[in-house]
C-alpha cells in the first residue's frame, strides 16, 4: 500500500473536514478502505449527484411520473373528458330534437347549461381521480417512501395538488370546449346561439370548478388514506349530500345551500343568473376557500400524524 | 492523492439512537432505546417480531414522531438534509410500489425528486439484476423480485447509510447470498449498513455488530465476538443410566438443567468433569457426556426469550 500525503485541502465535497485531528483519522480510514473499495459494485459511476437537493420543482417533476405511469388514472381522467363530450351532445339532441328532458324551453335559454349536462358525470369521476393519486399510495405504503424521499411531507402534497391541478384542468378545458362545440353544433340552425364572451366564462368556470373537485379528492386521499373513506366521503358530502338537502324547508336551505361546493360550483358554471346562487365572483370565492380549506386540513394532518 | 479514493470521516455517518420512546396509548412499541449505528460495518438489528425494529426504522426515517427521545442520521434529523435519498436509502417494506407501474418508472419518479440523474436508475437496476423486466408493470413481481427493486431504491441516491428491514424475506437462496455480499461490499467501502431481522441464522453470516432488543428495550448493543463469547458458555449433553437421581445430585446453586427428549439432559453451570465424578460417586453410569457449544441462535433465544410475545409450546423445564 503506498502512503499518500495529506491533501492541503479536502479533496472531497462529501464530507468537512473541521480540524486536524478529523483529517488525520480521515486519512486512516482512506487507507484502510481504499483496496476493498474498487470492485464496489454499489458506488455509482456516474458522478454523483452530491450538489443535487430536493426541490419543489423535482418533487413535481416526480409526481409527474408517477402520475402519468400509472395507467388507471390517467385512462380514467381521459374516459371523464370523454363522458363530458358524449353526454353533452345526448342532452344537446334531446333538447333540440324536443322530444324530452329540458325541452325546447330550456334549449333556447340555456344550451350551454344543456351541452354541459356529462358535468354532473364527470365531476364524480374526476373526483375519484384525485382520491387515487394519493389514497393509492397510502394502500400500497408507497407514501412512506415519497415522504422519506422529500424529507418535509407538505412538498409531496404541495406536488400532488401542483400536477392533479395542472392535468385535470388541461383535459377539463379540452372536454368543457368540445363539448360546447358540439353542442353548437347540434342546434346549427337554431336560433340558440351564445355570446362568445359569456361562453368563455362558462367554459373557464366549469375546468375551474372540476379541477378544484379533484383536488378536494386530493385532499380527502390524504384525510382519509383510504380509497373508500375518501371516494364515500367525496361522493355523498360533496355529490349527493346537498341534494338530500333539498328535501328541507327553502327556509331553512336558504341560508347555506349556495355555500355549498356543489351550488357554489353551479353558480360558476351556469350562463343563467339564478335568486338561489350566489354571484359569479363571490362563487369563485367560496369555491376557493372550500378547496384551500380542505387541502390545508390534508397539511395539517399529513404532518401531524405519523405516516 | 487518488481523488477517486473514498474517503471515510467517522462520526459523520452514523445513525444515533437517543432515548426513544414510541407509545401507541398504554403500550410502549419502543422504550428508552438508545444506541448508535456506525460506518463500516453491517449492523444487525435483532429481535422477535413484534420487538419494535419496524417502529424504530421509521422514527429513523422521520416517518413516525418519537414520544420522547431522538432518531439522527449523520447528526441531523433525516428530514432536514438536503438530498435524503443520498444520505440515507431505505427499504421498509418491498410491496410499497404502485402495481400497475414499472420498476423503470418508480424508481425515475423517486430519482428526480432529488435531484439524481435518470442513468443511475439503470445502474441499480443492472446492480439487483431487474434490467430485463424493468419495464414491466411491477405488480407481477415476486416477493423476491420485490426485494431486489425495494434495494435498488435504497441505492438510487448513492447513500452513506443504508437501512433494510427484513431484506431477507422472500429471497431465494441464491437472493440470500447476494444480498449477504452487497451489504458486506457496501460496508467495506465504509457506509454505515442497518439490517433488521428476527432470524439470526440469516444474520450471523453477514453482521459484525448486533443491536438486539425486546419488547422495544435493548437487550444488547453487542459485537459478533461478543455475542459469540457469550455463547461459548459451556453446556453438556448427559445421557444416563438412572438420569432422573443424577439430575437430583447436580443440582446447586448455578446450575441449570434443560431437556427436550427423555433420555438426555442439558447441563449448564457444570463442567463435564464435574459431572463425570458425580455420576462415578453415585455409582451411575453415563452413556454419553458431551460437551456443546451454544449456537448464535441459542444465545439470541436465550437473550429475547423473556420478551417473546408469542410463544410456541414451552420446552419441558427440569432447571434445578
Amino acid at each position: 500500500m503506498t502512503i499518500t500525503t495529506p491533501p492541503a485541502a479536502p479533496t472531497t465535497n462529501r464530507h468537512q473536514t473541521p480540524d486536524n485531528l478529523r483529517m488525520d483519522s480521515t486519512m486512516t480510514a482512506t487507507a484502510a478502505i481504499a483496496p476493498s473499495s474498487a470492485p464496489a459494485p454499489a458506488r455509482s459511476t456516474a458522478s454523483p449527484n452530491r450538489r443535487a437537493k430536493v426541490g419543489t420543482a423535482n418533487v413535481v417533476r416526480g409526481e409527474w411520473i408517477k402520475f402519468w405511469s400509472v395507467r388507471s388514472v390517467w385512462i380514467t381522467l381521459i374516459c371523464a373528458g370523454l363522458a363530458l363530450v358524449g353526454f353533452g351532445m345526448i342532452f344537446s339532441s334531446v333538447a333540440e330534437s324536443g322530444t324530452a328532458g329540458p325541452g325546447p324551453a330550456a334549449f333556447l335559454t340555456n344550451p350551454v347549461d344543456v351541452a354541459l349536462g356529462g358535468v354532473g358525470l364527470a365531476e364524480m369521476v374526476i373526483g375519484v381521480v384525485g382520491v387515487l393519486v394519493v389514497a393509492g399510495e397510502y394502500s400500497t405504503g408507497l407514501i412512506r417512501t415519497s415522504f422519506a424521499a422529500v424529507g418535509r411531507r407538505a412538498r409531496v402534497l404541495r406536488a400532488k395538488v401542483v400536477v392533479v391541478a395542472a392535468s385535470v384542468f388541461a383535459v377539463a378545458l379540452a372536454a368543457v370546449t368540445a363539448a360546447i362545440i358540439a353542442g353548437q353544433a347540434v342546434y346549427a340552425g337554431s336560433e340558440a346561439t351564445v355570446p362568445v364572451g359569456e361562453v368563455t366564462d362558462i367554459i373557464l368556470g366549469t375546468s375551474v370548478y372540476l379541477t378544484g373537485i379533484a383536488l378536494i379528492g386530493v385532499s380527502f386521499g390524504f384525510i382519509f388514506r383510504s380509497t373508500a373513506g375518501a371516494i364515500g366521503t367525496l361522493v355523498g358530502g360533496v355529490f349527493i349530500g346537498p341534494n338530500l338537502l333539498n328535501l328541507l324547508p327553502a327556509s331553512v336551505t336558504d341560508y347555506f345551500m349556495k355555500y355549498l361546493p356543489s351550488e357554489a360550483g353551479a353558480a360558476i358554471m351556469t350562463q343563467v343568473s339564478d335568486p338561489d346562487l350566489l354571484s359569479r365572483g363571490a362563487a369563485y370565492g367560496v369555491y376557493a376557500a372550500w378547496v384551500v380549506g380542505l387541502l390545508g386540513v390534508a397539511a395539517l394532518l399529513v404532518n401531524r400524524r405519523d405516516a | 492523492m487518488d481523488s477517486h479514493v473514498l474517503v471515510v470521516t467517522h462520526d459523520e455517518n452514523m445513525i444515533e439512537v437517543t432515548n426513544l420512546t414510541k407509545a401507541y396509548g398504554e403500550t410502549l412499541a419502543t422504550d428508552d432505546l438508545t444506541f448508535t449505528v456506525k460506518p463500516g460495518i453491517v449492523t444487525g438489528f435483532l429481535g422477535p417480531n413484534g420487538a419494535g425494529k419496524s417502529t424504530t426504522m421509521r422514527m429513523i426515517l422521520g416517518l413516525d414522531a418519537p414520544t420522547s427521545g431522538t432518531a439522527t442520521v449523520a447528526g441531523r434529523a433525516l428530514a432536514e438534509h438536503r438530498q435524503p435519498l443520498a444520505s440515507m436509502g431505505a427499504l421498509l417494506d418491498a410491496k410499497a410500489v404502485h402495481p400497475s407501474r414499472s420498476a423503470y418508472d418508480h424508481l425515475r419518479a423517486l430519482a428526480v425528486t432529488n435531484g439524481i440523474a435518470t442513468s443511475r436508475v439503470d445502474q441499480v437496476l443492472d446492480l439487483v439484476g431487474l434490467s430485463d423486466v424493468a419495464k414491466r408493470r411491477s405488480g407481477g413481481f415476486s416477493l423476491g423480485m420485490g426485494q431486489r427493486l425495494g434495494v435498488a431504491a435504497a441505492l438510487l441516491g448513492d447513500p452513506e447509510v443504508v437501512m433494510l428491514d427484513e431484506p431477507v424475506n422472500g429471497l431465494d437462496p441464491e437472493g440470500i447470498l447476494w444480498i449477504r455480499h452487497l451489504l458486506q461490499n457496501l460496508a467495506s467501502e465504509g457506509r454505515t449498513v442497518f439490517v433488521s431481522s428476527h432470524l439470526m441464522s440469516e444474520m450471523e453470516l453477514m453482521a459484525e455488530h448486533f443491536v438486539i432488543i425486546g419488547q422495544g428495550r435493548l437487550i444488547e448493543d453487542i459485537s459478533a465476538d461478543g455475542l459469540r463469547a457469550m455463547a461459548a458458555g459451556e453446556r453438556t449433553e448427559v445421557r444416563a443410566e438412572r438420569l432422573d437421581e443424577l439430575v437430583n445430585l447436580m443440582r446447586a446453586d448455578g446450575v441449570e438443567v434443560t431437556s427436550n427428549d427423555r433420555n438426555a439432559v442439558q447441563v449448564r453451570g457444570l463442567e463435564a468433569g464435574e459431572i463425570g465424578r458425580i455420576a462415578r460417586d453415585a455409582g451411575i453410569a453415563l452413556q454419553s457426556l458431551i460437551p456443546e457449544q451454544q449456537t448464535l441462535e441459542e444465545v439470541f433465544m436465550s437473550l429475547t426469550a423473556h420478551s417473546v410475545q408469542y410463544h410456541g409450546g414451552d420446552q419441558l423445564q427440569l432447571a434445578a
